[in-house]
C-alpha cells in the first residue's frame, strides 16, 4: 500500500514535469502547426539558468522560478522571430528540419558554455517530508511544491487563454487563421505570446526538475521532450487539457511500470502507448476532426 | 470609396485576377458575380489583405492600402466575412461575436453594438452561449455577419452569403443585407446567386477567368441578354 502511494506520488510529479513541457508543445501547434522540436531544451535552458541563479546568486526558489521563466519565454520569442517566422510559408519538412536544427544549437550551444558535465542543483527547498495520515507513506515536501507550482501555473495559463484577449486571439488563430486575421487579429503578435507562455511554463518545468532530481547536463532536454511530445499527442495535440493529461497519464505510467520492475522498459511503455493510441485514435484521446473540418 | 486599378493576383503559375479594375462608391451596394473559379473570392482577399498582389493599385478612401496587413485594414473600416462563414467552431456565438471587436477599445459602445447585432439577429441572443459549431447554417451566416459588424465597417465584403442555404433563408440574409445598407455600410457583395444579388444591388460586375467581363447598373444588367442566358437560367 506505502509503495503504490508513494509511487503515485512520484508519478504525479513527473506527470506534472511532463504536462508542462507538453503544453507549449501543444500551444505552438496549435497556432502555427509546427512540432517544435527545441521545446525540451527551453526546458533544459530553464534548468540552467534556475542552476546560476540559485548556486552563484544564492537567490531562492521562487525568485529563481519566475526569473528563469521570464528568460526562457524571452528566449522563445527570440527563436520564433530568428528561425522559425522566416520559414511561415515553407514546407512542414522544411520548419521542422529548422526546429531539429535549434534544438541541436541549443544543445551543443550550452554544451560550450557549461561543459558537458552534469551539474548538482543546491538543495533550496526545506528538506523535509510528512507523513500521509493514516498510512507510513511519507512524501518528500518537494513534491508537494512541484504539484502546487503546477497547478497554480495551469490556472494562470486557463485565465490566461479563456479570459483575456490576448488569449482568445491566440484560441481564435488556432481553430481558423484566415477569420482571425480578418478580425484584425495580430498574427506575429499573437503567435509571440504563444511562444513566450508555452517557454515560461518549460522554463517552469526546467527549474521544478532541477530542484527535485537534482542533476542537470546540457542533453537533458532530449528525452522529456520528446515524452512531452508524446504527452501532447496521446491527449490530442493542438487541445490544451489534452496535454495535460497527457503529461500525468503518461509520469504515472512511467513510474508504476518502474515501481513493478520495469525501469529498463519505461521509455518503451511510453512509446508502446503513443502507437497504441495513434493507432485507436489517430488525432489524440480527445482530439477530434472538428478542426480540419472547418 | 474603393477602386481596384489593374489589379493582377497569382497563386503560383495560375494567374487568378488578370487586370481587375472596378470601384464601390460610398453607400452602394455593388455586387461581383461569377462562376466557380472566376476571380471572385481572391478578388475579396486581396482587398482584405489576405494575397498580394502582383501589380496594380487598391485605392480605399484615397490611400493605397495594397501594402497594408490585414488588421490595419480592419482599423481602416473594411470588413471582410468569408465564404464558407468560417465562424470559430468551438468558441461560443457571444465570443464570436466579441472576436469582431478585437480592435476596439471602447468596452462601452462595444456592448451597445453588441446588443444592436442580438437586435438585427434575435436568434443569436437566444443562443449566445452555444458553440458556433452547433448553429445552422444560416444562423452561422448571421454570426459572422454580426461579428464582421462589430469593427464598424464603411464597407463590408460578403462572399457568397446565399451559398448552401434554403431559399426562405436566403431571402432573409438578403433583407439584413439591405438593412445594413440602408444603416450607412457601404456593401461589395459576391454571388453566384446572379437573381438575388442583381435585386439588391444598386451595380453590377461579371467577373469571367479573371476579367471582368460586364458592368453596369443591376437593372441593366438583369436585362442583358448574356447575363440572362449565363447567369439567370435563360
Ligand atoms: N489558395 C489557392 N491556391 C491556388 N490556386 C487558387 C487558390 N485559391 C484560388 N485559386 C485559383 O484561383 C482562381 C480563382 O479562385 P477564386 O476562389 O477566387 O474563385 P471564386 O470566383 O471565388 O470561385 P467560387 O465561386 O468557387 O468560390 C481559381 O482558378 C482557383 O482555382
Ligand atoms: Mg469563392
Amino acid at each position: 500500500m506505502e509503495q503504490i502511494i508513494q509511487q503515485m506520488v512520484n508519478g504525479v510529479s513527473l506527470g506534472s514535469i511532463y504536462a508542462l513541457i507538453a503544453l507549449g508543445y501543444t500551444m505552438v501547434y496549435g497556432i502555427i502547426k509546427l512540432i517544435n522540436f527545441a521545446h525540451g531544451d527551453i526546458y533544459m535552458v530553464g534548468a540552467y539558468i534556475g542552476f546560476f541563479l540559485t548556486t552563484y546568486l544564492s537567490i531562492g526558489f521562487f525568485p529563481a522560478l519566475i526569473l528563469s521563466m521570464i528568460i526562457c519565454s524571452l528566449l522563445g520569442v527570440i527563436i520564433e522571430k530568428v528561425a522559425y517566422k522566416p520559414m511561415r510559408n515553407s514546407t512542414r519538412i522544411a520548419a521542422l528540419i529548422t526546429a531539429i536544427s535549434v534544438s541541436l544549437f541549443l544543445q551543443y550551444g550550452m554544451m560550450y558554455f557549461v561543459g558537458p558535465e552534469t551539474r548538482t542543483y543546491p538543495n533550496i527547498l526545506p528538506n523535509s517530508q510528512i507523513k500521509l495520515f493514516g498510512t507510513e507513506a511519507v512524501i518528500d515536501i518537494k513534491n508537494i511544491y512541484i504539484l502546487v507550482v503546477t497547478i497554480v501555473l495551469m490556472v494562470l495559463l486557463q485565465y490566461v487563454i479563456y479570459r483575456t484577449k490576448t488569449g482568445k486571439a491566440m484560441r481564435a488563430v488556432a481553430l481558423d487563421r484566415d477569420a482571425s486575421e480578418l478580425m484584425g487579429i495580430d498574427m506575429n503578435k499573437t503567435i509571440s505570446y504563444t511562444f513566450a507562455i508555452g517557454s515560461a511554463l518549460a522554463g517552469a518545468a526546467g527549474v521544478l526538475v532541477g530542484t527535485y532530481y537534482n542533476t542537470i547536463n546540457p542533453l537533458m532536454g532530449a528525452v522529456p521532450g520528446l515524452k512531452a511530445f508524446i504527452a501532447a499527442v496521446i491527449g490530442g495535440i493542438g487541445y490544451i487539457p489534452g496535454a495535460v493529461f497527457g503529461g500525468f497519464f503518461l509520469g504515472i505510467t512511467e513510474t508504476t511500470v518502474s515501481a513493478f520492475g520495469g525501469s529498463l522498459y519505461k521509455d518503451a511503455v511510453a512509446f508502446a502507448i503513443l502507437i497504441v493510441v495513434l493507432l485507436v485514435r489517430p488525432n489524440g484521446i480527445f482530439g477530434s476532426n472538428t478542426k480540419e473540418k472547418v | 470609396m474603393l477602386e481596384l486599378k489593374n489589379l493582377n493576383v497569382f497563386y503560383g503559375g495560375i494567374h487568378a485576377l488578370k487586370d481587375v479594375s472596378f470601384k464601390v462608391n460610398s453607400g452602394e451596394i455593388v455586387t461581383l458575380i461569377g462562376s466557380n473559379g472566376a476571380g471572385k473570392t481572391t478578388s475579396l482577399r486581396t482587398i482584405s489583405g489576405l494575397e498580394k498582389a502582383k501589380s496594380g493599385e487598391i485605392i480605399y478612401e484615397g490611400q493605397d492600402i495594397l501594402k497594408k496587413s490585414a488588421s490595419e485594414i480592419v482599423k481602416m473600416g473594411i470588413s471582410h466575412v468569408p465564404e464558407g462563414r468560417r465562424v470559430f467552431s468551438t468558441m461560443s456565438v457571444l465570443e464570436n461575436i466579441e472576436l469582431g471587436a478585437y480592435t476596439r477599445n471602447d468596452k462601452d459602445q462595444i456592448k451597445k453594438d453588441i446588443k444592436h447585432v442580438f437586435e438585427l439577429f434575435p436568434i443569436l441572443y437566444e443562443r449566445r452561449s452555444q458553440n458556433a459549431i452547433n448553429l445552422s447554417g444560416g444562423e452561422q451566416q448571421m454570426l459572422v455577419t454580426g461579428r464582421a459588424l462589430l469593427s464598424r465597417p464603411k464597407l463590408l465584403l460578403l462572399d457568397e452569403p446565399s451559398m448552401g442555404l434554403a431559399p426562405i433563408i436566403v431571402n432573409e440574409i438578403f433583407e439584413i443585407i439591405k438593412n445594413i445598407n440602408k444603416e450607412g455600410t457601404t456593401v461589395l457583395l459576391v454571388e453566384q446567386n446572379a437573381k438575388m444579388a442583381l435585386q439588391s444591388a444598386d451595380r453590377a460586375y461579371i467577373i469571367t477567368n479573371g476579367k471582368i467581363e460586364l458592368e453596369g447598373t443591376a437593372a441593366e444588367l438583369l436585362d442583358n441578354d448574356l447575363v440572362k442566358k449565363a447567369y439567370l437560367g435563360g
